[in-house]
């Protein structure tokens, strides 16, 4: 009986993982080969040639989805990087209390934080409007629909995602390894340069894993704050599959998107040097 | 923060500022719910009202929606904080085959998508002609969610001294009593941190639920639907009440946690 027990105690799991994670996928799979419409029904004919119709009708909204999430990981980086560090070497005692503001945004829901970002940036809204008013900003002057609306955006919903992974690298350094460096005469850029940065970035690595997949397949900050010109992948996916009940494009552009996520995974894995990415990702 | 150098202070300020911005759609959010406001658009500053707090559930759609939602994250939480919490334990405490695959498979569902996964669980919906409700909506929460409980249990149970339980067992209590008096009262801050994240996700999800909801309507959804209509003055109010009540439940989990320690 005792041998039995992890087993007992992993199989209501097991069984939720493989019928709702593994099964659809494959489901999908096969889906994504097959050709029909939604009302005669769906056949599989192997048509591999759904990838190269559907990869060859979005690629601009792939690459566009690629470009923006890649443009709002490394704002993120930017923006973000400063704050770990601060938190981490200067906060003293407060640190706690830093965390818990930059995670405040989390306890109002992703769409409706979005919704308020389109309503603060609306063209004429109490942002905007009053400076127009004023005379401060052309009247046609406009950031909804534009694609720094939709990248900033992206940028403000995954902070925080960012920020966590880098201050906790940051605050395992030990601040005596940055004293020793400058005892032995490191300036204050170099120890950073030469001590700090290399140890955070197991931290800056698991950051833009964290942020850089979720915003690259988002739909929602495009369809808020983007107008019709800045469609990205994760729009084309969603209408796909609710709109035109076109399942097989929208599954072939699902498995694409994966495939060029997971590649750009190990690809950027190879470049930092980190032997296993599981191991990375879930430090 | 005696001799605290210019660039140290520059950082602090600038810590600030980006706090600020994180804040700043909530505090729209949160004033724009008192707007007296007359036409349907919510968009100018019109004078202040207690009036959306009083005809809070006068749009009978956006009432269901909310109640869907809570009673959907509600449903979840608890399948996903048992089958989760098991899992936590194997993991933590066990030996046995197949570990390396089911570590696997958490962190895949960590890592997909939710895209991906709302896609691919239509999919098999669709391919399994399975009718989506308020049930599909609650089997695709549990497997976003059951990951996270997994993880916060495992590192709660790694911690655990297994001297306890042999301990219990050696006097004389049962298998399920051990577990019930010493290893789960052990394990609770892990159980308590998965089920709050997991209501969480549930309430805030919008992608995943898009897939798989049918023709239910939840709180994001709704929300969503009304944007090119203009929003309500009373989502603001409910996302200010929901916002109030999260923060008050995290300030409260932080101060009986420093009491624990």
């Amino acid at each position: 009986m005792r041998r039995l027990t992890p087993y007992l105690l992993a199989l209501p799991s097991w069984m939720w993982l493989a019928i709702f994670l593994v099964v659809p996928m494959a489901a999908m799979a096969s889906v994504s080969l097959q050709t029909g419409n939604a009302i005669d029904g769906f056949a599989m004919t192997f048509s591999f040639s759904n990838y190269a119709d559907a990869i060859g009708a979005y690629s601009p909204q792939l690459l566009r989805s690629l470009l923006y999430g890649g443009l709002a990981t490394v704002a993120m980086l930017v923006i973000g990087y400063p704050v770990a560090y601060w938190i981490a070497f200067k906060a003293g005692h407060r640190k706690s209390v830093y965390l818990f503001l930059l995670l405040l945004p989390f306890f109002v829901s992703f769409v409706l934080r979005t919704i308020s970002w389109n309503f603060l940036l609306s063209d004429n809204g109490i942002l905007f409007g009053t400076l127009k008013d004023w005379g401060l900003l052309p009247a046609d002057f406009h950031v909804l629909a534009t694609t720094f609306a939709v990248v900033g955006g992206l940028t403000y919903n995954f902070l925080p995602f960012m920020i966590l992974p880098i201050y906790v690298a940051l605050e395992r350094v030990d601040p005596r390894v940055v004293e020793a460096a400058q005892d032995l005469y490191a300036t204050r850029a170099a120890a950073f340069r030469r001590v700090v940065l290399p140890l955070s970035l197991p931290g800056v690595f698991a950051g833009v894993l964290m942020t850089f997949v979720p915003a690259t397949a988002d739909p929602i900050n495009a369809a808020i704050l983007g107008g019709t010109s800045n469609t990205m992948i994760g729009n084309i996916i969603q209408t796909e599959y609710l709109t035109n009940l076109d399942y097989p494009t929208a599954s072939a552009l699902s498995f694409t998107l994966m495939a060029v996520l997971l590649v750009g995974i190990f690809v950027y894995a190879r470049a930092l040097g980190t032997e296993n990415v599981l191991e990375a990702a879930a430090r | 923060m005696r001799g605290a150098r210019f660039g140290d202070r520059l950082l602090h300020l600038y810590t600030w500022l980006v706090i600020v911005w994180l804040s700043s759609p909530i505090a729209v959010m949160i004033l724009f719910g008192f707007n007296d406001k007359r036409s349907k658009s919510n968009t100018t500053w019109q004078g202040f009202t207690l009036r959306w707090y009083g005809e809070l559930f006068d749009i009978p759609d956006l009432t269901v929606a909310l109640r869907n939602t809570l009673v959907i994250a509600l449903v979840s939480t608890v399948i996903t904080v048992v089958i989760g919490t098991m899992l936590g334990l194997a993991l933590g405490r066990h030996r046995f085959r197949g570990k390396g695959v089911t570590n696997f498979l958490v962190f895949a569902a960590i890592s997909t998508p939710e895209l991906v996964m709302g896609a691919s669980l239509l999919s098999l919906f669709v391919s399994g002609n399975v009718p989506r409700d308020a049930n599909t909506i609650i089997v695709s929460h549990v497997l976003f969610s059951l990951s996270f409980v997994v993880v916060t249990v495992r590192a709660r149970v790694v911690t655990l001294d297994p001297s306890l339980e042999e301990a219990a067992r050696d006097l004389g209590a049962t298998a399920w009593g051990t577990f019930r008096q010493v290893t789960l009262p052990a394990i609770m801050p892990g159980v308590l941190a998965g089920a709050m994240l997991s209501f969480a996700l549930s309430v805030d999800d919008y992608v995943v639920t898009s897939f798989v909801n049918g023709s239910t309507v939840t709180f994001p959804l709704w929300i969503v639907g009304a944007v090119k209509t203009g929003i309500p003055a009373q989502v603001n109010v409910m996302g200010t009440l929901i916002f109030g009540i999260g923060v008050l439940i995290a300030i409260a989990n932080a101060v009986a946690t420093r009491r624990r320690t």
